[in-house]
Order: C-alpha cells, then sequence, then structure tokens
C-alpha cells in the first residue's frame, strides 16, 4: 500500500459531530456575517447549538443523539 | 502532600534577553535519594564520556522521588537545563536510570487500565465510549462556578509544567506513523505551532496568559512546586512520545485530550470572565475551544483511526493511551480538591 493514492476530501461531515472544512479562507454564517479562517482545517457546527457560531464547539456532545 | 501556595508574582522579564531568548532552566529540587543521585550524576557529566558500572540504581524515597527524577532524565531530551552538559542526555547512568524509571513507570500505568479486544475499524468509536464514560471530577466545572483567583493561579502554576511545551511530546511521534496517520498528525500540529505564526502557537499563547496575570512565564518555573500527579501526568506523555514502542498510546492520549478540551476549555473562558481575568489568559482557552473541536475529530478518525487499520496492533494501545489520559487528569483534579479541601 506503499503507493496507495488515498481519500483527503476537503469536506468532511463527523458522525454526530461537525462539518470539517479544509483550505477555506472565509465562511459566511446564516446570518451573511463572513468570518476569516486562519487555520488548515476548521469545524463548523451542524447542531446549531454552539456557543460560537458559526464553529463548533463541542455542544453536540452534551445533545441526546438523535435530537440534534 | 505539601501545602499549596500561591507563587512569587515575579515578572520574568529579567530573564529573557533582548532577542526574547528565554534561559533554560537549572535542574529542580531533588525529592529524595534516587533524584540527589541522578542529579549529582547528571552535573558532573562533561563532554568526556564516562563509564558506568551498572552499580545498582538507588530506591526511591517516595513516588515524587522517582517522578522528578524521570522529570528532569526526560528534559534532557526538550530543553535541557543550564547546570547540566548536553552530553549528559547520552550518559550511559543517564541512560539506564531512565529506562529503569519508565518501565516502573509503564508498569503501573498498565495496571490501571483494563483493555478489552477491540477491532482495528472500531478505534474511533472506543476512544468516543471512554470519554463519553469519564466520571472524573472537573477542574474546569470548578473554575467556572466556584473557584477563587488563588485558586485559579495555583491551577495555572500547575497546568503550567505542561502547558509551556504544548504539543511537543507529540511531535517524537511523527516520524514512527505510517503515511495517513504522519499527515494528519503533522495537519494537527501546525495548528498547535500557530500555523505558522510563533504569536499564536500554543504554548506561547499559555505564556503570555501567565506573564499577564503576574505569574512566570519561563519555561520550568514552577517546576519544585509541581504535584506528584503533575509530574506523573508529563512523565507519561514523553514516556508515549519518545519510545516508539509506545507510539500508539501516544496518539490515543493525544486523542483523548482533544475530545476533553473544547467544552472544559468553554467553561475555563467563562470561569476567568467571570474572575475578571486579563484577556492573554483568557485568549488561551478560547482558541482551545475552537482549535480542539477540529482536533478531536482528526486525533480520532485521522490519527488513531488509521494507525489502528494500518497496524492492527496498535488498536489496543491507542485505547491504553487515551485511558491513560482521563486516568491521570482524573488524579491531578482529585489531588488539586484535596489540597484546597473543597468537594468536586
Amino acid at each position: 500500500m506503499s503507493a496507495e493514492q488515498f481519500e483527503h476530501p476537503d469536506v468532511v461531515l463527523c458522525p454526530d459531530g461537525p462539518m470539517l472544512l479544509r483550505g477555506v479562507d472565509s465562511v459566511q454564517d446564516a446570518d451573511g456575517t463572513v468570518h476569516a479562517v486562519d487555520r488548515p482545517v476548521v469545524a463548523v457546527c451542524r447542531c446549531l447549538k454552539s456557543s460560537r457560531l458559526p464553529w463548533c464547539d463541542g455542544t453536540h456532545k452534551v445533545i441526546p443523539r438523535g435530537h440534534s | 502532600m505539601r501545602p499549596l501556595s500561591i507563587g512569587d508574582a515575579v515578572s520574568s522579564t529579567d530573564e529573557v534577553d533582548d532577542t526574547g531568548y528565554v534561559c533554560p532552566m537549572i535542574l529542580p529540587k531533588p525529592r529524595g535519594n534516587l533524584s540527589e543521585w541522578v542529579f549529582h550524576r547528571l552535573r558532573s557529566v562533561t563532554d568526556e564520556p564516562r563509564p558506568w558500572s551498572g552499580a545498582p540504581i538507588p530506591g526511591a524515597t517516595e513516588d515524587e522521588d522517582a517522578a522528578i527524577a524521570l522529570w528532569a532524565l526526560h528534559e534532557l531530551s526538550y530543553g535541557g537545563f543550564e547546570d547540566v552538559s548536553e552530553h549528559a542526555e547520552q550518559d550511559l547512568a543517564a541512560q539506564a536510570t531512565r529506562t529503569h524509571l519508565e518501565r516502573e513507570l509503564e508498569q503501573r500505568l498498565r495496571s490501571r487500565w483494563v483493555g478489552r479486544p477491540v477491532e482495528p475499524v472500531e478505534v474511533p468509536a472506543a476512544i468516543d465510549e471512554l470519554v463519553a464514560g469519564d466520571d472524573g471530577p472537573s477542574l474546569a466545572a470548578f473554575v467556572h462556578r466556584r473557584a477563587d483567583r488563588d485558586q485559579v493561579l495555583e491551577l495555572l502554576r500547575q497546568r503550567s509544567v505542561y502547558h509551556l511545551k504544548e504539543a511537543d511530546p507529540t511531535t517524537w511521534v511523527v516520524p514512527r506513523l505510517p503515511t495517513r496517520a504522519k499527515a494528519a498528525l503533522m495537519e494537527l500540529q501546525f495548528d498547535e505551532y500557530g500555523d505558522g505564526d510563533p504569536n499564536r502557537l500554543h504554548s506561547h499563547l499559555f505564556a503570555c496568559g501567565l506573564e499577564a496575570v503576574g505569574l512566570r512565564a519561563e519555561y520550568g518555573a514552577y517546576i519544585d512546586d509541581a504535584l506528584p500527579e503533575v509530574l506523573e501526568m508529563n512523565n507519561a506523555l514523553s514516556m508515549f512520545g519518545l519510545r516508539r514502542r509506545l507510539r500508539g498510546a501516544a496518539v490515543g492520549h493525544l486523542a483523548a485530550f482533544e475530545a476533553t478540551s473544547s467544552l472544559p476549555s468553554r467553561r475555563m473562558v467563562q470561569g476567568l470572565e467571570r474572575l475578571d481575568f486579563v484577556e492573554p489568559m483568557v485568549r488561551y482557552y478560547s482558541e482551545h475551544v475552537e482549535a480542539d473541536a477540529v482536533h478531536e475529530q482528526l486525533a480520532a478518525r485521522d490519527i488513531c483511526g488509521t494507525l489502528a487499520a494500518d497496524e492492527p496492533a496498535q488498536a489496543q494501545e491507542v485505547l491504553f493511551g487515551a485511558f491513560t489520559c482521563l486516568d491521570l487528569e482524573a488524579r491531578f483534579a482529585r489531588a488539586m480538591f484535596t489540597a484546597w479541601g473543597v468537594e468536586p
């Protein structure tokens, strides 16, 4: 497998978790505000319960599964 | 346990030269016969290799005696000590003692862990399960609602032993990983190291925070006050990082650490704001809310999951490392609550 080509997607939906975005410069939130990105990968909240929308802050882990 | 006291609020500026270079630390205070013997040997090392008879290594006076000795032996591979030759890292007695103390530490850590068979493909879910089942007391919850300023300062001093070299122990692991895990660990570590901006290096953010709250920011400043649980935590992390055989445990530890960081960091932010801590200290924790929400996903899936898939024998080791991270944090938290005389 040494010369195998690996999957390396730019958008990753984490099970019961956020959406990871690789290599983006900015993200526009639901209010239309544009947030600059200054790290190689960001986690965008999908449960909408984060205290730092549009970013994930881990809150999904304390929400019962199936209710997110 | 020694009583906790708040350290001198000393500016570290007198120990930083014009270039911003922080002078290396000196050896810590010995905590018993063994560390006394080790430190004496280290101070006497020169650039002339010295034979070692293999004479018996003195027994430790107590656990923290062995812990501070091992901590110092590991530090020879990080920043070293001003009062010890750089050749000490290769000293035969230092190497033999380090191996001996690491064996004791590893046996102790493994004796606390009850493993169960796990398929490589189940590793990320098994890490999530361990983290979800963690019922250790939460220092962040205490800081959020109840801690006073002095208690938070004490916590910061204890945390400084690791946070001032944050991410470094795990960097040793990079060349020992297969392709996918290696790329993912570098993606995570790049962020730990500030994405190329020295001002955003996590250990530097913590140093800025310490200085802003009047604590000493130079590496190792509070090592003599470090609780035995803090030393054990740091020694486990260095041992996992420095020994290739323990690479699975190193990345498992990382995954559990990252998975228990975002929400507690948010509580730290709220607690520090409640107590009117200045912005640079709040910023350190604030940075970790967002960064570690990303890192925990990368660590569990792209690092640990792919390592277990490529090297199935590492699946159990990953869980051993993850368990150890949670267990050592719980022991540290209990020690702090006991020292403060408060219920978790």
